[in-house]
């Protein structure tokens, strides 16, 4: 895989809120701050992912990436390009590089065109090349996603969840993309026809020299495909770093804590640590003072977690590595004993 | 010898439809015990939900022909009377489902739910079976459980309304208790509250869990006894750290092979090849053949039985036990990274 330090996309201080009414009689309108204030840059050739529990805001990043939605504030950028500004018919030849891989392949096919018109759909809305070519051009593609030519002339019902996704993913690299953002593309699928489609993502990616935009809440996922991790809560970016560093080396208590939720496979039969912080993420409508993790963090320290709010700052002597932490963690996992009480004590405070 | 509470044998379900008999699960068998978690663990359409509505009484008889017996306390669940099922279902035996919203009724307050489901078995006041429901949240961890009672579900979390759930089910004392994917719809954090929940309950109340789920990391991390299905049969069945020790059956090694894992990256993950198969037309002999790499003769035409294995646990495969071994040894675990 070949990652360069050339941006292709970079937000700076990206927010998005969007309007809540409360009623007939309400006054005032109260917002959900589904993204606050994130700066982040992909990489060309990278796979970011972007890691966090439902309502975190991941979703939304990728379409603000995609000026699917308009940002309320910041600025986004496109190979150097602003473009949190332009009009849809500005965005319409960007969309050509920048395409997106759905989660439910049920939902994002048309159940009344073939495989041959979804996957060609692309060609006739850019006009980049005649039916005839079109029509070639969808067979090589289903070759490459592991599809026969003969499947163009079905329907999606005739499909499997895993033969359907290759589909999406087939109309995606239709027009030779840059950028792919694949919104959680194994979450409906089995275990054994996920590890498919992963090792699929995985080859085109080094055969087109993709950009890939990850996102998912599964971290054993997120672990085989990605190289660099944003881990996103209420809104925020708490840490983001190497793939590599996350797992082994997280700053950030929400991290560590996802990290030790997912269950696993102990090869020795040993009972595993598991830090089980209280409560449940809060609402995005009206999101905590401080640091926002601090009413279910094991961490946390009365008069400064709750008060004031945490920038994200560079590991000493790792500056790629940044976390939004007053109290980062400093060795993983022997904090775990220490997060396991600190999480008791959360949630007897939360109870 | 634990106490046996739930006695399965030979159960079969067959949905007749026009384009053939869909058979959802073929002649499963399964004991279990008080105070064990057994966890099911398949894929999509390998029978694992629908042998447990079947259990329950959930199945339209008209539609489903269901076959093979269930003991609970003596009594074959699969023959009684729909009136006698009713009594037992939700007081013997209860059940609780992967999407905890669309089974609480969003129009009523979350203790009066509750509290319906305490008179549907017991004759019992309006301030009893109120008590007993708040008791009941209090019990599964809900926070000012008096107050909350008095919520409608929209205002309770997806990880409090599967405790709402949980209370909902346990309000008789029931002897086994059955969750469907209980953490599927739920954030990773909240998926660990309510698992650790389930083993809590479990002690207290001293009942039998069945745990249903396609992720096989929940079962290594709560189940004491493990049923792999595949198109509606098992396929391994065992002691949990045995059968994730040493598994014998090539379907577990693709399941276990294609599982993400956390600990590290994998050069390349060990997909199962091609999709589970239609319930219509099942392949002939082991219905895995089509997708299993180790496949030989006798694998096309005849169905293995489920045998002995030396580990103590059952396995459903034509391959001699020694091969699998050295199979198992060699390729595989060298491949997850599992030491011995």
């Amino acid at each position: 895989m070949r990652v360069s330090n050339e941006a292709i996309i970079e937000l700076e201080h990206v927010t998005k809120h969007f309007p809540v009414s409360q009623g007939v009689f309400s006054r005032g309108r109260s917002r959900v701050h589904a993204v606050e204030d994130v700066t982040l840059t992909v990489h060309k050739g990278e796979t970011l992912g972007i890691v966090g529990e439902s309502g975190c805001g991941k979703s939304t990043t990728a379409r603000l990436m995609l000026r699917l939605l308009d940002p309320t504030a910041g600025t986004i950028r496109f190979e150097g390009r602003d473009i949190s500004k332009l009009s849809n018919r500005q965005l319409r030849p960007l969309r050509r590089e920048m395409q997106m891989i759905f989660q439910d392949p049920y939902a994002s096919l048309n159940p009344r065109k073939t495989v041959e018109q979804i996957v060609g759909q692309p060609f006739a809305v850019h006009k980049v090349v005649g039916s005839r070519e079109a029509k070639l051009r969808v067979k090589e593609l289903l070759d490459v996603v592991g599809l026969s030519r003969e499947h163009a002339s079905r329907y999606p019902h005739e499909f499997s969840g895993g033969q359907r996704q290759r589909i999406g993913i087939a109309r995606a690299l239709a027009l030779n993309p840059k950028l792919i953002v694949c919104d959680e593309p194994v979450s409906a699928l089995d275990v054994s026809v996920q590890a498919q489609i992963l090792n699929l993502l995985r080859s085109l990616q080094e055969e087109f020299n993709l950009t890939y935009v990850f996102i998912s809440h599964d971290l054993s996922v997120m672990r085989q495909i990605c190289t660099r991790i944003a881990v996103m809560y209420l809104g925020r970016v708490v840490e983001l770093a190497d793939s590599e560093r996350i797992f082994e080396h997280p700053r950030h208590p929400y991290t560590a804590v996802l990290i030790s939720a997912v269950p696993r496979l102990s090869a020795d039969g040993r009972k595993r640590q598991r830090i089980v912080v209280g409560g449940d993420v809060p609402s995005p409508i009206d999101p905590p003072s401080g640091c926002v993790f601090h009413p279910r963090c094991p961490r946390s320290r009365a008069g400064h977690c709750d008060s004031v709010e945490p920038h994200l700052e560079p590991t000493p002597g790792e500056s790629s590595h940044i976390a939004a932490c007053h109290y980062p963690l400093e060795h993983w996992p022997t904090d775990v004993t220490e997060l396991r009480t600190g999480a008791a004590r959360a949630v007897s405070h939360t109870e | 010898m634990r106490e046996a509470l739930l006695d399965v044998r030979g159960l079969s379900v067959v949905f007749p439809t026009l384009d053939g008999d869909v058979r959802a699960v073929s002649d499963l068998s399964y004991t279990l015990h008080r105070g064990e978690t057994l966890g099911i663990v398949g894929e999509s359409g390998s029978g694992k939900s629908v042998s447990s509505l079947a259990l329950m009484g959930l199945l339209n008889r008209d539609q489903a022909r269901i076959d093979g017996e269930a003991l609970l306390s003596g009594r074959d669940l699969l023959s009684l009377p729909p009136g006698e099922m009713r009594d037992i279902r939700g007081k013997d035996i209860a059940m609780i489902f992967q999407d905890p919203f669309a089974c609480l009724h969003p129009m009523h307050r979350v203790g009066d739910q509750i509290a319906e489901a305490v008179t549907a078995h017991k004759k019992a006041s309006n301030s009893e079976a109120n008590k007993r429901a708040v008791e009941l949240l209090q019990a599964v961890g809900i926070p000012n459980a008096k107050d909350r009672a008095r919520d409608y579900p929209h205002q309770f979390s997806g990880g409090m309304r599967q405790r709402a759930m949980i209370a909902m089910a346990l309000v008789h004392n029931p002897s086994v208790l059955i969750a469907d994917e209980p953490t599927t719809a739920l954030d990773v954090t909240v998926q660990a509250q309510i698992l650790e929940l389930i083993e809590r309950v479990k002690r207290e109340f001293d009942i039998g869990v069945i745990l249903i789920t396609h992720d096989l990391g929940v079962i290594a991390e709560t189940a004491e006894t493990v049923l792999v299905m595949y198109a509606g049969r098992e396929m391994e069945f065992g002691p949990a750290d045995e059968l994730f020790r040493a598994p014998q059956n090539p379907y577990t090694w693709g399941l276990l092979g294609s599982m993400p894992t956390i600990e590290h990256r994998l050069e390349k993950l060990v997909a199962i090849e091609g999709s589970p198969p239609s319930l219509v037309h099942m392949p002939s002999g082991c219905a895995f053949h089509p997708r299993c790499p180790y496949s030989f003769a006798p694998c096309t035409t005849e169905l293995p039985e489920l045998r002995q294995m030396t580990g103590g646990h059952l396995d459903r495969c034509h391959l001699p036990e020694q091969s699998k071994r050295q199979i198992w040894a060699a390729i595989v675990a060298e491949r997850l990274g599992v030491a011995g």
